[in-house]
């Protein structure tokens, strides 16, 4: 189980990075932390001819604050965004969701960006994304542009990243007084890959919910917001009305899939499961 | 596969000691440390990130070192096993793994031993679900890891002064 | 010899036997310092990666190896063909299990592959970079076959024949009838009917299988590092198929990084690895990667059973019936068969309780899969959960509470020696002791208050239980009766060097387990020295004494009897010597603490190493017609039963999630019976590690196939094992009835937990969800099992 060979290149700079991409296309890949991309190098299930370390880029590293907007660069490893007081006050969502991230020394070496592009559709951090409302900084040759997470995301491993790009930074809106977030997953195993989870973000006055933006994660090929979970529960009190309301919503919102871990009805009865607690959490404070 | 691949030279800092080796891009950090360096106290369980027991430090922390390149390791302090046993730095969680027999094939141990030292710089007082938590990226198929637990348990108790 | 040594060994002053002593070789695993086969390297050593068919059944039409050859750094390229002519094919079968087939099996496929994953081409290269690099540039042409996956149709008509030379896909059937069945049926108050499901799953070692052999032809010895659990046997069979005479084989096996089965089987891949060497006069190593143990390695476990059981309305069991169906794979695995599971499953269901009527059916097919065979605690997983389960079965249909059925069935401890309706002979069993004293562990009382008010609040929780036999300490009747070589009994040679020290060689094998350490501590008492005067030397065919190695839960209980009588015949020849010296009589004297000492008052004489000095630098002064000696060999083998059985009970109790499925264990506890106890440490921790083991296969693991044979769960990442942060803590209690078969009295403990766990957590998740209406019976017992039984899904 050892990788084909490869021609390795660490650049210094962004123009360099894109420079290597547009020379060599689908035969480049760049590794960030590398805990997705190299177990599929070391299984021969992706062959690059060049890998493109991005480890040496400094300036695609680190939190900063923006008024009102939290600036993750995209090669900012997990730990740091896990142990970040920045990211706990400003974006308490990111904060709960990190320990379900694989395990220490996996979210030592994994990147914010990594994740992003990885897409793969039982990975915390593009629903939480999704759900905060944050956008993705992707720059090419004719530089920097901005998509939200939402655009982002297309299909199975399929994002709007195009194959001269890169993802640069990730910017989350800083929480609104009188909003909560609340995350949840059910792995067989902690630290797994979930067999259905759910971020959510809304404002909350006591029992009532508004804004509400539930995101469900490993139940399609993308992050899947559950828009009339949100229509539902839109000014709602939250009780045991509303929370079956919102259950039954969720079948308009998913068409979970069936796969090794677990069927499509598990999934979507787990995803009902999540959204009474999510909605028990949120108004708990 | 008419690419030329060229090796590259890259220099570390193993447990204390200077390297120097010229290697292919491809090579794994744990097989460099393995086969270039012959340090086999780091072991290769699956080779895909799961099993944890090829976990070592670089820079002060725990990475799998089946998920990282021998040359992105170039310019790094990188300790394993043999370096934390020979400095003397894991000398209380190796008595208190041997006395509670927390360690039985001993496959898994290095890794586990790598990964429960940064477990108590992180939380010097974990309790036993955080200690479970912390090592759930760690496979031992041999202990059912209670002894384990118990083990750094002990440590924590006796470096916080009994 | 013996014999003139009146003390018995569990009466020796300063014993180790019952002490908890770190074991002395786990420092070494510490600090790094182990020597895994992967360790090891040799000048001019070569890897070999192999090519593996992927398809399920398919025949090899052509293969083309030309550019693979060309390939950078590779040293041969070998073909099926070519490696049956250095190695010579086997059949997998023993003539005790009557009427089993397979077929010829070769170490790389030679017309056609009949598993994913079976070895078809082999490469050798500098690098094993570069012999999975010229794999990719090996070209085969195949013609797919159709597959046989389901062993229910596997011997339909229509069913396509996997060895068409064998006539049908059946490779083993065993029936067995005892009592009147049929007339305890007319007779009871219920007959109960259920059909439980063991799913397929695997060992996942963390150390990979791995072989590293090495021919020279200058001595004409091939000297094999092997990650094995025994040496002997491997020497016995890569001699026969190499054609090689077996004093010129050397197995050496350093650590092994955990077995538990898995290595106690001969592979293809490692037949090949080591024709390689001989063939290409060089060292060549094969360490298997894990993407291919999955596939590789035996499988296990892979059972339907119907079950009946009869019970009256006062709790009487009545009769027991079962139908076990199991798929093996495409052969038979070589040389100890595949029949065994399915053996053990009829010759102990039921074998606990007082029941004379049984009736059973074992089918053992072939079919398109990763072959299966033996794994940790062989049989004993499947065989308890049908019994348990059906005991269960009859206790929910009369309305009687689990704890009070099997004080009324179990054989009770004063009945023993007892005979199993199959015909097993039983020597000391104690479940009334072992369950009594797990109701008091787990507070059976209390646990039944708190679960009833846990109910009151919609909270759903089940305690289970699980009684068991375990057989350890084979005998020949094993595997040496139907032609194996394997070696039932082992050896222990005992050295006195000059200083005092004592070198102790056994032929069992240490897996992490603690052999070394037991052997270590029988050796120090039976010959009256302290622990760190011990060596222990294992693993090497060319100096410990011949053996079987490690399995079957034997290497305590036999290879700790051997050094018990190896100490004890040392500490003779010892004190001979010294009654020269002192101009005493020799039986008055004894060892203690490294010293000779007056065996009445244990008055200190003079040091042992005073003995080595003069025995080895100035026996000029002793008698000139004496000759000393101190090293002795004694071997040891059951001869009273063929095997040791033992018992146990376990119990547990948990909270089942009704909205989820997920289990929370509340308690988990074992009370376990393996006679005496030499290390109470190594012991507890066996069973927790056997039970989390067993738990694996119970809520975790299976390995997944398509309806085409592939294996769809074949990394790490989708074949679940247990992890830290799942698994409960467990108590662990004793009861001790030693084997009189040996002086030691010790029986095997490696496999009782494993053998347990499933039937305990079924039991407990199932009295959980009784108020429900809903039952599990299919291992492993998912979220989406447990939720589909309630009706939730």
């Amino acid at each position: 189980m050892k990788p084909s060979a490869f021609n390795y290149a660490k650049p210094s700079s962004v123009d360099e990075v894109l420079g290597l991409l547009s020379e060599y296309g689908d035969e480049a890949t760049i590794l960030a932390g590398g805990q997705s991309l190299v177990p599929t190098m070391n299984m021969r299930l992706s062959a690059p001819s060049l890998v493109i370390d991005i480890n040496g880029l400094a300036e695609l590293s680190g939190i900063s604050s923006n008024g009102e907007s939290l600036r993750i660069g995209a090669l900012t490893r997990h730990v740091e965004i896990e142990n970040s007081s920045e990211i706990a006050e400003h974006a308490p969502l990111i904060t709960m969701a990190m320990p379900s991230i694989a395990h220490p020394a996996i979210r030592n070496r994994g990147t914010m960006g990594g994740s992003i592009a990885m897409a793969d559709p039982a990975a915390e951090m593009p629903a939480c994304l999704c759900a905060l409302g944050a956008e993705i900084e992707i720059t090419g040759g004719s530089g920097a542009r901005k998509v939200a997470a939402t655009d982002f995301f297309k299909g199975l491993y399929d994002t709007d990243l195009g194959g001269d790009e890169i993802i640069t930074a990730i910017e989350i809106p800083k929480i609104s007084a009188g909003y909560c977030s609340a995350f949840d997953e059910l792995a067989r195993r902690h630290g797994d890959y979930a067999m259905c989870g759910a971020a959510a973000h809304a404002k909350v006055d006591g029992l009532v919910i508004s804004d509400l933006r539930l995101v469900f994660f490993a139940v399609g090929g993308t992050p899947v917001v559950a828009a009339a979970v949100g229509s539902a529960m839109a000014d709602q009190t939250v009780d045991e009305i509303s929370i079956a309301a919102a259950q039954h919503a969720v079948e308009d919102d998913l068409s979970p899939f069936d796969d090794l871990q677990c069927s499509a009805t598990l999934r979507m009865h787990y995803a009902k499961e999540l959204t009474k607690r999510i909605l028990n959490t949120l108004v708990a404070g | 596969m008419t690419t030329v691949i060229e090796q590259i030279q890259i220099s570390a800092t193993v447990n204390g000691e200077k390297v120097t080796r010229l290697i292919e891009p491809r090579l794994s950090l744990v097989d460099f440390l393995r086969n270039e360096l012959e340090l086999t106290g780091t072991h290769v369980g699956c080779e895909h990130g799961v099993c944890g027991a090829c976990t070592v430090r670089v820079n002060g922390e725990i990475v799998r070192g089946c998920l990282m390149l021998a040359v992105q390791a170039g310019g790094t302090e990188i300790m394993t096993i043999e370096g934390e046993s020979d400095g003397g730095e894991i000398a209380d969680l190796q008595k208190a793994f041997h006395e509670r027999n927390a360690a039985q094939c001993g496959f898994c141990t290095p890794g586990l031993i790598m990964t429960t030292t940064e477990l108590l710089k992180t939380n010097p007082d974990p309790n036993r679900a955080e200690i479970r938590e912390y090592l759930s990226g760690n496979y031992c198929r041999c202990t059912g890891y209670e002894a384990i637990v118990d083990a750094i348990e002990t440590v924590a108790t006796e470096r916080k002064g009994g | 010899m013996a014999d003139m040594i009146k003390d018995h060994i569990l009466d020796r002053p300063n014993s180790y036997i019952g002490k908890t002593i770190p074991r002395p070789n786990a420092k070494r695993l510490l600090s790094g310092r182990g020597t895994f086969t992967d360790d090891v390297k040799l000048l001019r050593m070569t890897h070999v990666a192999f090519l593996r068919s992927t398809y399920a059944h398919a025949e090899i039409v052509s293969i083309d190896a030309s550019a693979a050859k060309e390939s950078n750094g590779v040293v041969a390229v070998v073909t099926g063909a070519e490696m049956a002519e250095v190695c010579s094919p086997w059949v997998g079968v023993l003539s005790h299990l009557e009427g089993l087939k397979s077929a010829p099996q070769h170490a790389l496929a030679v017309k056609k592959a009949s598993w994913q994953g079976e070895p078809v081409v082999a490469v050798v290269a500098n690098t094993r970079a570069q012999a999975e690099d010229a794999i990719e540039l090996v070209e085969i042409e195949w013609k797919e076959l159709p597959v046989v996956t389901d062993m229910e149709t596997a011997l339909d008509a229509d069913t396509p024949l996997i060895h068409p030379e064998l006539g049908d896909n059946l490779a083993w059937r065993r029936e067995l009838d005892v009592g009147d069945v049929d007339g305890a049926y007319a007779n009871a108050d219920h007959v109960i009917e259920e059909t439980y499901i063991s799913n397929r799953h695997t060992g996942v070692c963390l150390e990979t299988r791995g072989i590293l052999a090495d021919y020279n032809p200058g001595e004409d010895q091939l000297t094999i590092y092997h990650s094995t659990q025994a040496p002997h046997m491997m020497q016995s069979l890569f001699a026969k198929h190499l054609d090689i005479e077996e004093h010129k084989i050397r197995v050496i096996c350093k650590d092994v990084g955990g077995s538990y089965g898995i290595k106690v089987h001969s592979y293809p891949d490692e037949y090949a690895t080591v024709a390689l060497a001989y063939m290409l006069k060089r060292p060549v190593k094969f360490t298997a990667d894990r993407l291919e143990s999955f596939t590789s390695d035996i499988h296990a476990r892979d059972h339907r059973i119907k079950t009946k059981i009869a019970v009256s309305n006062e709790g009487e069991i009545q009769a027991f019936e079962i139908d076990d169906l199991t798929g093996i794979g495409p052969y038979s695995v070589y040389p100890r068969t595949s029949g065994i599971e399915a053996n053990q499953v009829v010759n102990l269901t039921g074998g606990q309780y007082l029941n004379p009527n049984y009736r059973a059916m074992a089918t053992v097919v072939l079919q398109n899969k990763s072959p299966m065979c033996q794994y940790r605690a062989v049989g004993h997983p499947i065989l308890t959960m049908i019994t348990e389960g059906m005991v269960d079965d009859a206790a929910r249909k009369i309305g009687m509470d689990p704890l009070e059925i099997r004080r009324k069935n179990l054989v009770p401890d004063d009945a023993y020696p007892y005979t199993a309706p199959s015909g097993l002979p039983f020597e000391n069993l104690s479940h009334q002791a072992s369950l009594e004293k797990l109701v008091k562990m787990m507070d059976y009382d209390g646990l039944r208050k708190d679960q009833a008010e846990a109910r009151e609040q919609g909270i759903y929780r089940g305690i289970g239980l699980a009684t068991f036999i375990e057989v350890t300490n084979p005998g020949p009747a094993f595997y040496g009766v139907g032609g194996a070589p394997i070696s039932a009994q082992d050896g222990a040679t005992m050295r006195l060097d000059a200083k005092g020290n004592v070198i102790v060689e056994i032929g069992v094998t240490e897996q992490g387990q603690g052999a070394e350490a037991v052997v270590a501590q029988c050796a120090a008492t039976a010959l009256g020295v302290t622990m760190d005067k011990i060596k222990v030397i294992a693993g090497d065919t060319d100096i410990t004494p011949y053996g079987g190695g490690t399995w079957g839960s034997r290497a305590a209980g036999i290879g700790g009897e051997a050094a018990v009588q190896a100490g004890k015949a040392l500490r003779q020849n010892i004190v001979e010597v010294a009654g020269i010296m002192l101009q005493s009589d020799p039986s008055t004297l004894d060892i203690r603490d490294n010293k000779i000492v007056d065996l009445a008052d244990g008055k200190e004489r003079i040091e042992l190493s005073e003995v080595g000095r003069v025995c080895y630098y100035r026996p000029d002064t002793l008698p000139k017609d004496y000759q000393s000696e101190l090293v002795v060999t004694r071997h040891y083998v059951p001869k009273q039963f063929p095997f040791a059985f033992t018992n146990g009970v376990q119990g547990c109790y948990l909270e089942v999630d009704t909205n989820t499925g997920f289990i929370d264990f509340k308690k988990f506890c074992v009370v376990e019976d393996c006679g005496t106890v030499i290390n109470p440490q190594l012991v507890d921790e066996q069973v927790r590690g056997g039970v989390i083991q067993g738990l694996g296969g119970a809520l975790l693991e299976e390995c997944l196939y398509s309806p085409e044979g592939q294996l769809l769960n074949g990394t790490m990442a989708d074949y679940l094992v247990p992890m830290a942060a799942e698994m409960p803590d467990i108590e662990v209690g004793h009861v001790e009835s030693p084997t009189l078969d040996s002086e030691l009295g010790a029986k095997g403990a490696g496999e009782a937990g494993t053998g347990g766990a499933p039937a305990v957590v079924m039991n407990a998740i199932n009295d959980a969800l009784n108020p429900l209406g809903g039952k599990v019976t299919v291992q492993p017992f998912t979220p989406e099992r447990i939720l589909q039984a309630i009706g939730k899904i």
